[in-house]
């Protein structure tokens, strides 16, 4: 068709000049996007760097191992986040023990057992639209829910429950973009030798596609150990001095579960505790909180990119 | 139109018979009427144009269209008497006995022992020497031993494209089933694998019942002993190779194998 429309022209070198000024154009209009991509990338990720740089300018100085093994204090210099990190701990270990199994088993059966029909179509959408409702909602069906009607009060178990819920749509998700992701000439390879569809999941589909399931269900609690507004709607403490019973008794049966009962505090609730007092110190106190928490969810993804790395170097198709 | 009644019959045994298939794809219809014999421990072909129905044909004897809803048979594919398109009867019970080879190789992301393997695995046999005696056989059987005895523990992606297709075979008859079907098995490698895979059939058809949908005529020619041509979802003709090739009763057999159209 280009050549139609430039062989109007008489002479060759008429043609090749319009041609040259035809490429000239598109490819301005291409750099100029290029540009406009880069200057928008780097405002955003200057402004996050600022952000994080100046959290680190002041709260660094206070990180030492006195802050870890202390509890919150009304003195600044004796206040510490030792119930925080621990809370913050336990509740993302129930949070994944509850979401990981509800979640991973609802995406396989999502994608590979559902009938495609109006209905599995419609929980489609349902899920993908509660990844995005907002996180206070949670908390408010979680107070209702957990806290009242199973009577589980403010404890890690409520805490727990509330933030699977959260991630509950994210682990879906991602569990079924992971396992579309693995070619159909492999199941029907599977099938092809008389596997069930179970024995076609559990032998190849779940380990080919782990590493993604993985990064997803990481990401999903490293946007769990940033909530806040669903644990204070639970009814989460600002200000506890106390751990949790600890998990390992000396006496039979060694392992109780008694933490779960357990009222706590999490770290962006300590956080938010101290930036809401009137002292400067306490800033800093909150500052030095937020490194803590950031350095977290950074581990946590590097974590999760190693592992998607790991996990998909043995396996290409 | 259809020749079933096949020479030298007295010695063969019939080890599957389509009867009057229909097939759909929802509702169009892809298979139309077709009745074929399929001998035993012979190679038998299926050619035709795209879009023909020979790869549908070729999926409705392990019933791989079952993986996908709105397909729906008619008519009957018996194996060893018995009509394998029954409702009652399992699709994996007829994949255990009938066997495919893809168009491409499609190892699974395993070690070479593991693919060969997993066919037993399947069906649950356990035992270490057992299985080890069965994957030996197959990759013997697969004319692959010799170049992977050494690495069995390795993956099965570090083999050649060729190495990977006769791997897949080593696997579709691990199992020693009663059919093995291959869809196209050589299109995606180059001639020296190509003419390594068709040797590999030659030695097979001794042991296992060989179905095999090709692009190639020179393919079919060379390694089928009957050989069915399709057109537009119908058998135009079914014959031994040598007399479908040589004297077509069909004009449309004629001008395909002449090359008038394809």
């Amino acid at each position: 068709m280009a050549q139609a429309e430039f062989s109007q022209s008489n002479s060759q070198s008429d043609y090749l000049q319009q041609i040259r000024a035809s490429v000239a154009r598109r490819e301005l209009i291409s750099r100029l996007f290029g540009l406009l991509g880069l200057l928008v990338i780097s405002i955003a990720t200057l402004i996050l760097i600022a952000l994080v740089a100046q959290l680190f300018v002041q709260g660094l100085p206070r990180l030492n191992w006195k802050f870890f093994t202390s509890f919150p204090s009304s003195d600044f210099n004796e206040a510490g986040i030792l119930s925080a990190w621990v809370g913050s701990l336990l509740v993302m270990l129930t949070t994944m023990v509850i979401a990981v199994p509800l979640g991973v088993a609802a995406g396989i059966y999502l994608e590979e057992y559902a009938p495609k029909n109006w209905l599995a179509a419609l929980i489609e959408i349902n899920v993908t639209n509660l990844a995005g409702v907002p996180s206070i909602v949670y908390g408010l069906l979680a107070l209702g829910l957990f806290s009242t009607v199973l009577n589980l009060g403010e404890s890690i178990l409520t805490a727990g429950l509330t933030l699977a819920l959260l991630i509950l749509p994210i682990v879906i998700v991602t569990t079924r973009e992971a396992l579309r992701a693995i070619p159909s000439s492999l199941r029907e390879a599977a099938y092809a030798l008389g596997a069930s569809r179970w024995q076609m999941i559990w032998d190849h589909i779940l380990p080919y596609s782990s590493g993604s399931i993985l990064t997803g269900i990481i990401i999903g609690l490293s946007r769990a150990i940033g909530e806040t507004a669903p644990l204070i709607t639970i009814g989460a403490l600002t200000f506890i001095a106390f751990l949790p019973p600890s998990p390992i008794q000396s006496q039979f049966p060694f392992i109780s579960f008694e933490w779960l009962t357990a009222p706590f505090t999490v770290l962006p609730i300590q956080m938010f505790n101290w930036i809401s007092r009137p002292q400067p110190e306490f800033q800093v106190n909150a500052a030095a909180a937020g490194v803590v928490l950031i350095l977290l969810t950074l581990t946590l993804n590097a974590f999760a990119i190693y592992l998607r790395y790991r996990l998909r170097k043995g396996v290409k198709w | 139109m259809v020749d079933t009644r096949v020479v030298n019959s007295s010695v063969m045994e019939r080890k599957a018979e389509v009867k009057n298939l229909d097939f759909y794809y929802g509702s169009a219809k892809a298979l139309k009427s077709v009745s074929m014999v399929v001998w035993d421990r012979r190679v038998t072909a299926l050619i035709g144009p795209s879009g023909c129905g020979k790869t549908t044909l070729l999926r409705c004897f392990n019933r791989m269209h079952d993986l996908y809803p709105g397909n729906r048979y008619d008519g009957e594919i018996l194996l060893d008497g018995v009509n394998i398109l029954e409702k009652q009867i399992d699709p994996i019970e007829v994949r255990m006995r009938v066997s495919m080879v893809f168009q491409r190789p499609n190892p699974f992301p395993k070690s070479i022992y593991e693919n060969v393997a997993y066919g037993l695995r399947v069906q649950g046999i356990t035992e270490k020497s057992s299985l080890d005696e069965k994957v030996e056989k197959a990759l013997q059987g697969a004319a692959l031993w010799n170049e992977a005895k050494d690495r069995l523990k390795e993956p099965a992606y570090n083999l050649s494209g060729g190495q990977q297709q006769r791997l897949c075979i080593a696997r579709a008859i691990a199992t020693e089933p009663n059919i093995v079907l291959f869809d196209e098995p050589t299109s995606a490698l180059d001639p020296i694998a190509t003419s390594s895979i068709e040797e590999l059939m030659n030695e097979l058809k001794e042991q296992v019942t060989i179905l095999i949908v090709t692009h190639s005529m020179q393919q079919a020619a060379r390694v089928s002993d009957y050989t069915a041509f399709m057109y537009l979802g119908e058998m135009v003709e079914f014959n031994e190779t040598n007399l479908l090739f040589n004297k077509p009763a069909d004009q449309k057999t004629q001008d395909y194998v002449s090359g008038r159209f394809g």
